[in-house]
């Protein structure tokens, strides 16, 4: 075996997949896990723990599927992670973890996120779950969303004997994991429904189809039913559109609404009611995780499909796995466009898309090059449906009927990176609410920070 | 679950049902709106709060034969239950709102609640009465059969005008026509609140235009979360996005793009789709279907 090149993990090929929405990565089965552990040098001072958000004891849970002690493996992660499936699946691991690992200075770094992956399909289907507190402590908190912030959170409070109650928007807990991230990459009843189970098993509560805001409001939370501390994960919000013309025709949807019906509601499964436009010729506008997820669920749903971002390959914001499945499964990249128009038929609706071409000038402040219009370079495609994935705008929802939360000037919700803690006594955020749209794992980074925080106000009060 | 605890039929594919619902019930005002859900495979449908009970804990909703989520909706009764249930959602009514009190009462208020519209109308103007605010009201439909809650509304409002298209009962046009005649009469309005299928709100705000009437209207795009995470519901208002479910449901009608928001109302109605609407809903068919521009 060469010690430099990763164990290859299996999966569905491209053709295959391009059709269905199974699962694309089949994961390691033990034989692949424990040699691919191998691997693993067990550094004193381990890098790879450096790059993770919730500090998982990375060398530890792989020296356990060296030798085979899976549920050790398991225990070991459970210490820092609620959700392990999850991350194991969606993670940016190569900007993280495997980014440091020191395997990847000549040759292929570990991989640690299809381990971790392992690790926690092995235990879900051993039944193993995480155990409640033994004693509480009779303080109650209460987690806003049920998503991963919120998950991550809810998970730490209960573990150290909190009684915590999630409030839930949707009819379905797990917020971008279940409305999302699509079930070829993240299947909803086989990981996120389990790893909300083990949540739950914690003996944290779960209340769906409630508004914070609307129903109730933090305010009343707190004076009427008793809870003393809040934690806001209430995710990203309002999608953003680019305010060019003919963005208001029929058949031009933002990614949240597409990713949505088809994830959420299961459009694409015989029998569910909720509609979804399967275009013939799709065109999806940006370059993130978001804009791969719609691009790929359009064309399991029969489309031809174009992604179209103004930046080049380098820039985008993509997993590298995700870009690298789209390429794989057909999916046209259109760098360096940007549209300028969409075209609206007599009846109002897509009939196609005008675009011009874009250079790279000076890095920006956020360092990345800024692209620029090539004069005279405007191009027509026909497409009949175009999804916006431009990232979103915080949902006024909860700052606005909360007394005493400050927001910043791009109205994201004001916290502590460290303790998670806001303006407002006794509330925390964490998540895209604080930072806008990021990443689950982030997110998870700062419920965690936030169940510390809350674990440390209601500890000296 | 929410259980259904009252069931009625209001007219020949409209019903209405008290949902226990306790904390919607409690915090619930007029204007607002919740997102229902049958069961696993439904749709979130969205539907006005008709009235509520806070020592209930009920809501009332007011459903009509859409498509194939509300028709189940529609076949359940006393004892089911509806497996999700979740608002209020959107703005509540301006004119409903305690601070805007001493305001509001200075205001002649004529309603104008076209088909379903009456659903959304009623729990205003009974709250107008309940604060000592007597407005007045035109309901009006196609035809007789389809008109409900005339008597509950003569309960709480100033007059009430009923309208008919066909003639079948009351005044023999459209709302729009009996407005215009009030005015002619030398009724003096200082503003108007239009609820029902766009293309009557749309023509009650182009002669309340003309008659320099500010107008209210509320409005129901297609929507999917009700919280302002998908943008289905975005619609065009004085030049601006905005959303319903977050910014509205009620806007100003006279800044409202109308012809753009009926466009998007037919967004997921196929062709064969419209023929089975047509063909299910015959005499009914209040608009919506993307097909005969309501």
């Amino acid at each position: 075996m060469d010690v430099l090149t990763r164990i290859p993990v299996r999966e569905q090929e491209p053709q295959v997949r391009a059709k269905n929405f199974e699962e694309v990565c089949y994961g390691y089965n033990e034989e692949e896990a424990v040699a691919e552990a191998g691997r693993c040098l067990n550094c004193k001072n381990a890098q790879c723990m450096k790059g993770c958000p919730v500090s998982i004891n990375i060398p530890g849970f792989i020296a356990k599927v060296k030798e085979r002690d899976f549920e050790g493996a398991y225990q070991v992660i459970s210490e820092s992670s609620a959700l392990p499936a999850v991350c194991g699946r969606v993670c940016p691991q190569e900007s993280q973890c495997e980014g440091k690992c020191i395997r990847g200075f000549k040759g292929d770094p570990v991989a640690i996120g299809k381990l971790e992956r392992f690790v926690a399909d092995w235990a879900r289907e051993h039944g193993i779950r995480p155990k409640m507190a033994d004693k509480l402590n009779g303080h109650k908190v209460a987690v806003i969303g049920s998503g991963p912030a919120g998950l991550t959170c809810a998970g730490d409070l209960a573990k150290l004997g909190y009684d915590v109650t999630i409030f839930e928007a949707l009819h379905k807990a797990g917020g971008v994991l279940s409305y999302g991230i699509p079930e070829f990459r993240l299947p909803k009843d086989k990981v996120v429904a389990a790893e909300v189970e083990n949540v739950k098993s914690l003996g944290v509560k779960i209340e769906t189809n409630v508004v914070i805001g609307k129903s109730v409001t933090i305010d009343e939370l707190m004076e009427n039913e008793g809870f003393e501390a809040v934690f806001i994960g209430s995710g990203a919000g309002l999608p953003r559109f680019m305010g060019i013309p003919g963005e208001q025709a029929n058949g031009v949807f933002s990614a949240n609404e597409f990713l949505t019906r088809n994830n959420l509601m299961k459009a694409f499964e015989e029998g569910y009611e909720t509609p979804i436009a399967e275009g013939k010729k799709v065109v999806v506008v940006g370059g993130g995780n978001v804009a791969m997820d719609a691009a790929r669920t359009a064309l399991r749903l029969g489309a031809e499909v174009h992604i179209v971002y103004r930046r080049g390959e380098e820039e985008l914001p993509a997993r590298k796995e995700e870009v690298h499945h789209a390429k794989e499964e057909g999916i046209i990249f259109d760098l360096l466009q940007n549209p300028t128009e969409i075209l609206v038929d007599e009846n109002g609706w897509v009939k196609g898309i005008r675009i011009i071409k874009m250079e790279l000038g000076e890095p920006d402040a956020s360092g990345r090059r800024s692209p620029i219009e090539i004069p005279g370079s405007e191009y027509e495609m026909e497409c009949d449906t175009v999804i916006m994935s431009l990232g979103t705008s915080p949902n006024p929802l909860i700052s606005s009927t909360t007394i005493g939360l400050d927001v910043n000037k791009r109205k994201c919700i004001v916290a502590t990176e460290e303790t998670g803690a806001t303006s407002k006594e006794g509330v925390y955020a964490g998540g895209d609410a604080v930072t806008g749209a990021a990443t689950v794992i982030l997110a998870m980074g700062a419920g965690k920070a936030a169940a510390k925080g809350i674990d440390e106000f209601l500890s000296n009060k | 679950m929410y259980p259904i605890v009252r069931k009625e039929q209001l007219a020949d594919q409209i019903i209405l049902m008290d949902i226990k619902a306790p904390r919607v019930a409690k915090s619930c005002l007029p204007g607002q709106f919740i997102i229902a859900k049958v069961d696993e495979v439904g749709e979130r449908i969205p539907l006005t709060i008709c009235d509520y009970d806070r020592e209930k804990e009920t809501v009332t909703i007011v459903v009509q034969t859409i498509g194939a989520g509300t028709k189940r909706m529609m076949s359940l009764n006393v004892g089911d239950e509806l497996e999700d249930f979740v608002g209020p959602l959107g703005c509540a009514s301006e004119l409903c709102m305690e601070e805007n009190l001493e305001e509001t009462k200075k205001k002649k208020i004529v309603f104008i609640a076209g088909g379903l519209g009456t659903a959304p109308v009623y729990p205003q103007v009974k709250w107008l009465h309940e604060h000592g605010i007597d407005a007045d009201v035109i309901m009006g439909s196609r035809t007789k059969d389809l008109l409900f809650y005339i008597d509950e509304m003569k309960a709480v409002a100033g007059n009430v005008y009923v309208t008919t298209d066909d003639g079948s009962y009351g005044f023999h046009g459209m709302g729009t026509n009996q407005l215009e005649e009030l005015v002619n009469e030398g009724k003096h309005y200082d503003v108007c609140v239009a609820i029902g299928p766009m293309i009557m709100m749309k023509f009650v705000c182009l002669l309340t235009k003309k008659l320099e009437i500010p107008t209210v209207v509320s409005m129901n795009p297609i929507m999917v979360d009700g919280t302002g995470m998908c943008g289905a519901c975005r619609l065009v208002v004085d030049g601006k996005v905005k959303f319903a479910c977050v910014d509205g449901p009620e806007f100003d009608g006279h800044l409202v793009d109308f012809d753009q928001a009926m466009k998007r109302q037919q967004q997921y109605k196929t062709q064969e789709g419209r023929a089975k609407l047509a063909y299910e809903e015959g005499a009914t068919h209040h608009g919506g279907c993307g097909h005969c521009n309501g």
